[in-house]
């Protein structure tokens, strides 16, 4: 007996001392401060304890959809035309459904050639349905779209991350929000002022070349009449920056070819530079080898033909093309500051999202705010917990004392697993841990109540806490378990705060149910060791 | 010390007046959630703009209001949060202020208008820093900018040296004043005097400093709201099901009645109170209906045990006996979660304060429906089956007995 007494109290001392590592690792000194930095070392802190900001972002996946179809229908085209199938007309009728690519115009003697080139090359990610006359339906495959669809958000993410390290943000968490679908989740901590970061997450930073069909006008009604009412199927219409044209032109109104000669993922390098003339910022960019090549023959075979340069879908410069230019390009103009010189650089080289980003929430918590909610929190739990203890042991005397101790256990148990675990802290998980305080010496209350009705029934000290003990242990195990499986419904569907709520109390349960069942039990043994059989023990 | 010893409560005969005092609660909640509060969702759940101010002097609400509406904004809706000696504020924008497109700009403009039209400093400050609202990322480029100890606006020394600074600053303001430098005199000793001489010059305090912002769209409330639904409802048939797997499909029944009467008051407080709903007092709802349960589960247990010992007593008389026995441990139990609870919401803080009103609430609510709602359901089910001539046991165990 003497001896599994001090083996088991070996075992509790063992997890104090590791809980207490666990929690404060290896502090530098022992003074307060000391303690505590060691302490925000240890466990991670919410963004409602430490202050930052939360984002929710969308990823308009459809956008990326749509840009595979037209990229789809530029590569038809211009397979159509190298088999000598003419006056073929490849187009997406219905915006509202980007998927649907729709071929007309085959004339019945080219029919088996066409028909050909799309079984062939096409089938893989379209479902193809001929119809009458020369005409066929092309509408993606569902696994095609939603794999274009998860790689969007992939890609996203990668940049968003890329982007949101360039701005040294202390340990950001950018992932997929499992609560929405094709939805970003982003936390940054510190960070209370949204401000270039904002625009540096959203902006698209999609720059790209367009053939210039018509224009300009000064405004989208004129355009729109002017092209015949409705925007062609293989063009679109976009607005320019003030500027764009020459010196002092206002926003106007151009054609310009959907398809880009070169864009996005062809731009291999971008910095930030000065105009060798005036001096003023501008931003260089490279174009990668393939690109340069294509764009070369391009600008020789067009001479004297517009173009335009075109950023987040606004035009930023129309030029008429001199010279063959390879792969070298810069913007300039519109009013660039050296500032925003840089960001762009930034952007155009971590690469252009694949699909323009909607912010659908934002959580900021200024760093006050934190300061004075872990101030607080701490405040409650400290009440809370004087309070329990010091009716334990108005109460039950001397197995008060028991409980209390216990008690202090079970939470500095919990805490050495929240460093442990490199749980994250939230306010309302300071809340759990408040609550457990509360329901763990719900266990103790149990125990004692059994023992004092054994006793009064007459048993023997001894016989009394061994049978309280008993008796109890299955309610007590009924309580945790149904206790930790709400915890658990609330960590599947909860948010950040709520995780951190359902995280502080299942492991205060868990903790408690060691200390209120195993601990409890081994300081009666040490106390009823000490004293003579059938001696009365303080309860 | 003893409280509970030899008690002989007539729980059952007093069931009327629980009854009634249920009703009313039960009545009056409801009655606000259809004709008058209706049911007050935060604004997770509803979206919108929430940005939330301290000021440094009594705010001037209507002032506040008059800048708001200079700024364009016609919907909003300024409230005192907390006690007024906190001096804060929270400025309330509705979903059709806050557009998808542009999510914060409603903040954005607050923070502005404030600035410009309630600040009492004026317009002689444009162009200065303001304490009271720089982040530590803007105050470290304006130190760098300023360099005013001539480190060399680029250097990696003086990025180091004014970061130091500026968290010396930014722990003055935000650790030790909640967010509210006083006047820019006050930093004086705080940081080196070239440093304090380009702050006095350069840098004013506006007399407000922005806490927070909560901005939701349309689309992320409706999401959250299916998803505190859905936890909801698995909750309660998770219930059920464990229930009706320990004990007798009645019992379930009984418990998940209870649990679904604390609910209703708590949500019905709410409502009488105003007070706004958010995700974290659900999971605070949702905390409490299992803890409810445990409750009753005691209750059950104990009933459970008589029957099988007892096959001749009247069900009204070992009901009663039962919860006699075990209020010694339910009233402890509730009591000492009551205190921690209590604790909470004395001492929390607001942010907390929804979720510790529903503890409150509910743990009160929760212990009392065990006794006055649970136990004479089953009395009431097996009078019931009584009357319709079937067989007089209420159901102790798995096995059927006659």
């Amino acid at each position: 007996m003497q001896k599994n007494l001090k083996t088991k109290t070996i075992v509790i001392l063992a997890f104090l001392v590791v809980s207490i590592y666990g929690i404060f690792g290896l502090p530098h000194g022992v003074s307060g401060t000391a303690l505590k930095d060691a302490l925000l070392q240890r466990i991670n802190l919410g963004l409602d304890l430490k202050g930052g900001t939360h984002l929710v972002l969308q990823v308009m996946v459809d956008e990326a959809v749509s840009s595979a179809t037209d990229s789809d229908v530029g590569a038809l085209q211009a397979d159509l035309q190298q088999n000598g199938v003419t006056g073929a007309v490849v187009s997406k009728p219905d915006p509202n459904r980007p998927e649907v690519i729709q071929i007309s115009g085959v004339s019945t003697d080219h029919t088996a050639d066409a028909s050909s080139i799309l079984n062939s090359r096409y089938s893989g990610n379209y479902d193809i349905t001929p119809g009458v006359n020369g005409t066929w339906t092309m509408t993606m495959k569902p696994t095609a779209i939603s794999q274009i669809k998860q790689s969007a958000l992939d890609k996203s993410i990668d940049v968003i991350r890329t982007r949101i390290d360039s701005f040294g943000v202390k340990e950001p968490t950018i992932e997929p929000y499992q609560l929405g679908s094709y939805q970003i989740l982003v936390e940054l901590p510190g960070i209370d002022d949204l401000g270039r970061i904002k625009d540096a997450i959203q902006s698209t930073a999609r720059l790209e070349t367009h053939e210039v069909m018509g224009g300009p006008w000064p405004d989208r009604q004129t355009a729109l009449q002017a092209v015949g009412g409705a925007v062609p199927p293989d063009a679109e219409l976009l607005e320019s920056i003030p500027g764009a044209s020459s010196e002092g032109s206002t926003a106007e109104w151009y054609e310009l070819k959907k398809i880009p000669i070169w864009g996005g993922t062809d731009i291999r390098d971008a910095q930030p530079g000065h105009n060798p003339n005036t001096n003023e910022p501008e931003v260089d960019f490279t174009l990668t080898a393939a690109a340069g090549d294509k764009f070369g023959d391009y600008t020789r075979n067009n001479i004297g033909k517009n173009m335009a340069i075109v950023l987040d879908n606004r035009v930023r410069e129309v030029a008429v093309i001199k010279g063959v230019i390879r792969d070298q390009g810069n913007i300039a103009g519109g009013g660039i500051t050296e500032q925003y010189a840089k960001d762009l650089s930034m952007l155009l080289r971590t690469g252009a999202l694949p699909a323009s980003i909607h912010f659908l929430q934002e959580t900021t918590v200024g760093p006050s705010l934190g300061s004075d909610s872990i101030h607080q929190g701490v405040v409650a739990s400290i009440a809370g917990m004087l309070a329990v203890m010091a009716f334990m042991l108005i109460y039950y005397r001397g197995a008060g004392v028991n409980a209390d101790l216990a008690l202090f256990l079970n939470l500095v148990i919990l805490l050495g697993f929240m460093g442990y675990t490199g749980a994250t802290l939230t306010l309302p998980g300071i809340a759990g841990v408040i609550l457990t305080i509360g329901m763990g010496v719900d266990s103790n209350v149990l125990i004692f109540e059994r023992i004092r009705e054994e006793l009064r029934a007459g048993k023997s000290p001894a016989a009394a806490v061994d049978q309280g003990f008993a008796h109890a242990i299955t309610t007590i195990i009924d309580t945790h378990v149904t206790t930790i499986v709400s915890a658990a419904i609330l960590f599947i569907f909860g948010t950040g705060p709520v995780k951190g709520f359902a995280v502080t109390l299942t492991f205060g349960l868990i903790a408690n149910f060691f200390t209120s069942v195993f601990v409890s039990r081994v300081i009666f043994d040490a106390l009823l060791s000490r004293k003579l059989h059938g001696e009365p023990i303080s309860i | 010390m003893e409280l509970f010893h030899d008690v002989k409560i007539d729980w059952l005969g007093k069931k009327w007046y629980f009854l009634g005092f249920s009703l009313i609660f039960s009545t009056a909640g409801l009655i606000s959630l259809f004709f008058w509060h209706g049911l007050p969702l935060d604004v997770d759940f509803r979206g919108g703009t929430v940005v939330r101010v301290k000021f440094a002097e009594k705010p001037n609400i209507d002032r506040i209001r008059d800048a708001a509406d200079k700024a364009g904004l016609r919907d909003s809706r300024i409230t005192q949060y907390g006690p007024a000696s906190n001096d804060e504020v929270l400025i309330t924008l509705s979903l059709k202020e806050t557009s998808e497109a542009a999510l914060d700009q409603g903040r954005a403009t607050i923070v502005q208008t404030l600035d410009q039209n309630y600040s009492t400093t004026g317009p002689q400050n444009q162009g200065k820093l303001d304490i009271d609202n720089v982040s530590r990322s803007a105050l470290v480029s304006w130190l760098q900018q300023k360099d005013p100890e001539h480190l060399g606006a680029d250097s990696d020394a003086a990025q180091t040296r004014y970061q130091q600074q500026a968290d010396a600053v930014l722990h003055y303001r935000d650790d030790l004043h909640s967010g509210l430098v006083a006047s820019v005199d006050n930093l004086h000793g705080l940081v080196d005097p070239a440093v304090f001489t380009a702050l006095q010059q350069g840098a004013y305090v506006s007399g407000f400093h922005f806490q927070g912002a909560e901005i939701v769209g349309a689309q992320v409330g409706k999401q959250l709201q299916k998803q505190a639904i859905l936890a909801t409802l698995y909750s309660l048939a998770g219930m059920l099901v464990y229930l009706w797997f320990r004990f007798e499909l009645i019992y379930g029944v009984a418990a998940v009645i209870a649990c679904f009467h604390d609910t209703l008051i708590t949500i019905g407080a709410f409502s009488l109170r105003n007070q706004e709903i958010s995700l974290t007092v659900i999971a605070a709802i949702l905390t409490l209906v299992g803890y409810s349960m445990n409750d009753t589960i005691v209750v059950f247990d104990r009933i459970r045990e008589n029957l099988r010992l007892s096959r001749r007593e009247p069900l009204d008389s070992l009901v009663n006996r039962s919860i006699n026995q075990t209020l010694s441990r339910t009233v402890l139990t509730s009591g000492l979660t009551f205190l921690t609870v209590l604790s909470l919401y004395v001492f929390g803080g607001e942010v907390l304060r929804g979720f510790s009103f529903a503890l409150v609430i509910g743990i009160l609510i929760g212990t009392y429906s065990s006794i006055a709602i649970a136990a004479p359901m089953l009395v009431a089910y097996q009078d019931w089956r009584a009357q319709r001539g079937k067989a007089a046991a209420l159901p102790a165990a798995k096995k059927a007995r006659v």
